[in-house]
């Protein structure tokens, strides 16, 4: 451990779960945490709103700090309402209800706040979840870039489902549901220094209607392989990219993983600019994308279902689980040889030559 | 996508895989002086794809990685002091000096900068002319022509708040002084793609003539270094040491002209700290006397404190190529690329870190 917080301890990396690991389970330990799930799921629970629904309450919360606050493809209105949203949905919760926090920097322009505030409007009614509390502080100039927003989100869980990162099997089918990189390589062509042009937009999106679709799916069908259970484990790869979450599944469920390295969809723009930067498309963050670990026998109808919705049109299956080399991920390379994909350690760097 | 793909090719890779087990007989190893060709060969698994004869060695071509502990140091004592701003590629940051390092230092105040470009630091100077900025010139020949074209350009723009700590270093006197060494036999080396574009093929003439070594240059796409590992296993096999230009998209003998004049106007040649080989003579960058106003060394005298090596800590023999990253005792260990000792576990283009 460093004796500072640096930057890196907030990429989503080993150095970001060190810190998860070593401070904050060390005081906040519980069952229900240490699970480290993208959301926490409690008891079993009944909920009477607009819908009764049974099952299980998922928790979650998170912060955007991103800059610039405007990108191609969204903001950061957009990006916390969805990461808020897709926790929940990775944890086969029906998301439901939102708060929000607001730390706004003294002089940031009223206008721009609006235009966040009706974008996370907009992006909550797609969603279908509503924002029900909040709260807003103002810091000094320069003490906050802009603004920073936390959301934090409830959902419930159907009874009968239950993925979790702890759950891929030997066997399971790897899926993702479109392209990687999209979202990591527009922020980054946007960034101070480093303006390029380029057709990049972010694929930032709400996934809660996706995997509904897909839950949906297997329970109409009849076979018994095929219920929601089907669906072991269930990822958005964010913050250290696709290479990171499967890193974590492996990892979590003491099971291999084997990639195709050919199958992974990346959009050309992204291609180019990951190779003009030397940076690995497999670790650029993605906010719209999800990976889903299937049971064999039920991967074709899911994978089928996933194409059907607007963002999974381009679900593809990239890889399969194994017993062996359990807590690794492997790689096969376009070129055939095998290698070790790790875990993300600080912020990719673009190449010195 | 074009210039990537063709460069992919499976079958053709087959093809030239094929070609070099027909060829190769007698075991021979090369070493890739370039860090991006590590960092090419481990990504698309090329080491394991050729036959057992052929062995490939990592070189000291990754710039953060042979950059002095002093030198290192240095660096962060200026990035501490009050007024300056130091701005750096972003790989140094993490490097550990003998106390901290610049992502430490960053942590603790100073203020340090990743910057993606030398115009992006000019540009900083221009944005705070009440601070010094000072560019951490790192690399080889070819981040240094960019370099001096940032110092031309602060000269004409009479910027008088810019400053280059140059620790440019040459990469044929590093090659040199491997195989004055001799403590590996290398039977060719796989020239460096990029620094041969500015410094021209014919800077490699000197290995055939002086050491009966042959070297072909690569680009960094897998076939083209498996292009470069055909032609070398073919001039070791017929025992007819020469340059092959396996790059030629890129390379040409003489090189490039006016990169190599804006190099030669801003920098003379002087000798240089490398991690691994010590001082060797005529290997690194100075700024010309001319442009003296620009040195940050000199702008700023700073005691950066005695060097301190890492205890057991082989970054400096992993560079000379004389053992490879499991040999080191640290090595995944205490040293790894979370919480790295040593500089060839942090930057991509470190042999530890691609291993």
């Amino acid at each position: 451990m460093f004796d500072k917080i640096l930057l890196v301890h907030g990429s989503g990396g080993q150095l970001s779960h060190e810190l998860v690991e070593h401070l904050f389970l060390k005081y906040f330990d519980n069952p229900i945490l240490a699970r480290m799930d993208d959301a926490a799921v409690i008891g079993e629970t009944r909920f009477f709103g607009k819908n009764l629904v049974s099952g299980k309450l998922a928790f979650t919360t998170d912060s955007y700090v991103v800059s610039p606050i405007f990108f191609p493809g969204g903001d950061i209105g957009k990006l916390a309402v969805c990461g808020t949203v897709n926790d929940l949905a990775m944890s086969g919760a029906t998301p439901l209800y939102l708060s929000t926090g607001f730390i706004l920097e003294e002089g940031l322009e009223l206008a721009d706040l609006e235009r966040v505030v009706a974008s996370m409007a907009a992006t909550a009614q797609a969603a279908g979840v509503q924002i029900v509390t909040g709260d807003t502080k103002v810091v000094d100039h320069g003490k906050a870039d802009k603004l920073f927003i936390n959301t934090a989100g409830i959902g419930m869980v159907p009874v009968g489902v239950e993925p979790g990162s702890d759950q891929a099997q030997p066997g399971d089918v790897v899926i993702l549901s479109g392209t990687v990189g999209d979202h990591g390589m527009t922020i980054m062509s946007q960034r101070e220094g480093l303006r390029f042009d380029s057709p990049l937009v972010s694929d930032c999106a709400p996934l809660s209607g996706l995997v509904a679709t897909m839950l949906d799916a297997l329970s109409s069908l009849s076979t018994p392989l095929s219920s929601p259970k089907a669906i072991h484990c269930l990822r958005d790869p964010t913050r250290g990219g696709l290479a990171t979450a499967l890193n974590e599944v492996a990892g979590k469920s003491r099971v291999g993983i084997e990639i195709e390295e050919h199958a992974v969809p990346v959009r050309d723009a992204v291609r180019a600019a990951c190779e003009l930067l030397g940076l690995d498309p497999l670790y650029v963050a993605n906010e719209g994308k999800l990976v889903a670990f299937v049971a064999p026998a039920a991967a074709d109808a899911v994978l089928a279902t996933m194409r059907t919705h607007e963002y999974g049109r381009e679900a593809t299956i990239i890889g399969q689980v194994m017993a062996e080399h359990a807590g690794r991920v492997v790689l096969r390379t376009a070129m055939g040889a095998r290698r070790i994909l790790d875990m993300l350690v600080g912020e990719q760097l673009p190449r010195i030559c | 996508m074009r210039y990537i793909d063709e460069f992919r090719d499976p079958h053709l890779a087959r093809k030239l895989l094929a070609n070099i087990r027909t060829r190769s007989t007698q075991p021979v190893c090369f070493m890739e002086f370039c860090g991006g060709h590590t960092h090419a060969i481990f990504r698309h698994g090329l080491r394991q794809m050729l036959p057992p004869t052929v062995e490939l060695r990592s070189g000291p071509g990754c710039p953060v990685c042979v950059t002095a502990n002093g030198d290192l140091d240095h660096a962060i004592a200026l990035a501490r002091l009050p007024g300056v701003i130091l701005a750096t590629f972003g790989d140094m940051l993490r490097v550990p000096g003998s106390r901290g390092s610049l992502q430490t230092a960053k942590a603790e105040g100073a203020d340090v900068r990743v910057v993606y470009s030398t115009l992006d630091a000019l540009q900083i100077a221009r944005d705070h002319p009440e601070r010094a900025v000072v560019f951490l010139g790192i690399g080889f020949e070819t981040t240094a022509p960019t370099v001096a074209a940032s110092v031309l350009e602060a000269e004409a723009g009479s910027l008088d708040n810019f400053y280059v700590l140059s620790l440019h270093k040459l990469t044929p006197p590093a090659t040199r002084a491997i195989l004055d060494e001799g403590e590996v036999r290398l039977s060719g080396i796989i020239g460096p793609g990029h620094v041969t574009t500015v410094i021209g093929s014919d800077a490699w003439e000197f290995l055939p003539r002086d050491y009966s070594v042959p070297c072909a240059v690569a680009g960094f796409e897998p076939l083209d270094i498996l292009r470069a590992v055909a032609a070398l296993v073919e001039m070791a096999e017929d025992g007819q040491p020469a340059v092959v230009n396996a790059y030629s998209r890129g390379v040409r003998p003489e090189g490039n002209r006016t990169a190599l004049g804006i190099m030669q106007r801003v920098f003379e040649v002087g000798e240089a700290d490398w991690r691994g080989l010590g001082r060797v003579p005529a290997s690194g960058l100075v700024l010309r006397p001319k442009y003296a106003s620009f040195d940050a060394a000199l702008a700023f005298p700073v005691d950066p404190g005695p060097t301190r090596e890492h205890k057991g800590c082989r970054c400096g023999d992993v560079l000379r190529g004389t053992v490879e990253p499991p040999d080191c005792p640290l090595f995944h260990r205490v040293c790894t690329p979370a919480h790295p000792i040593g500089p060839c576990m942090v930057s991509a283009e470190g042999a530890c870190a691609a291993w």
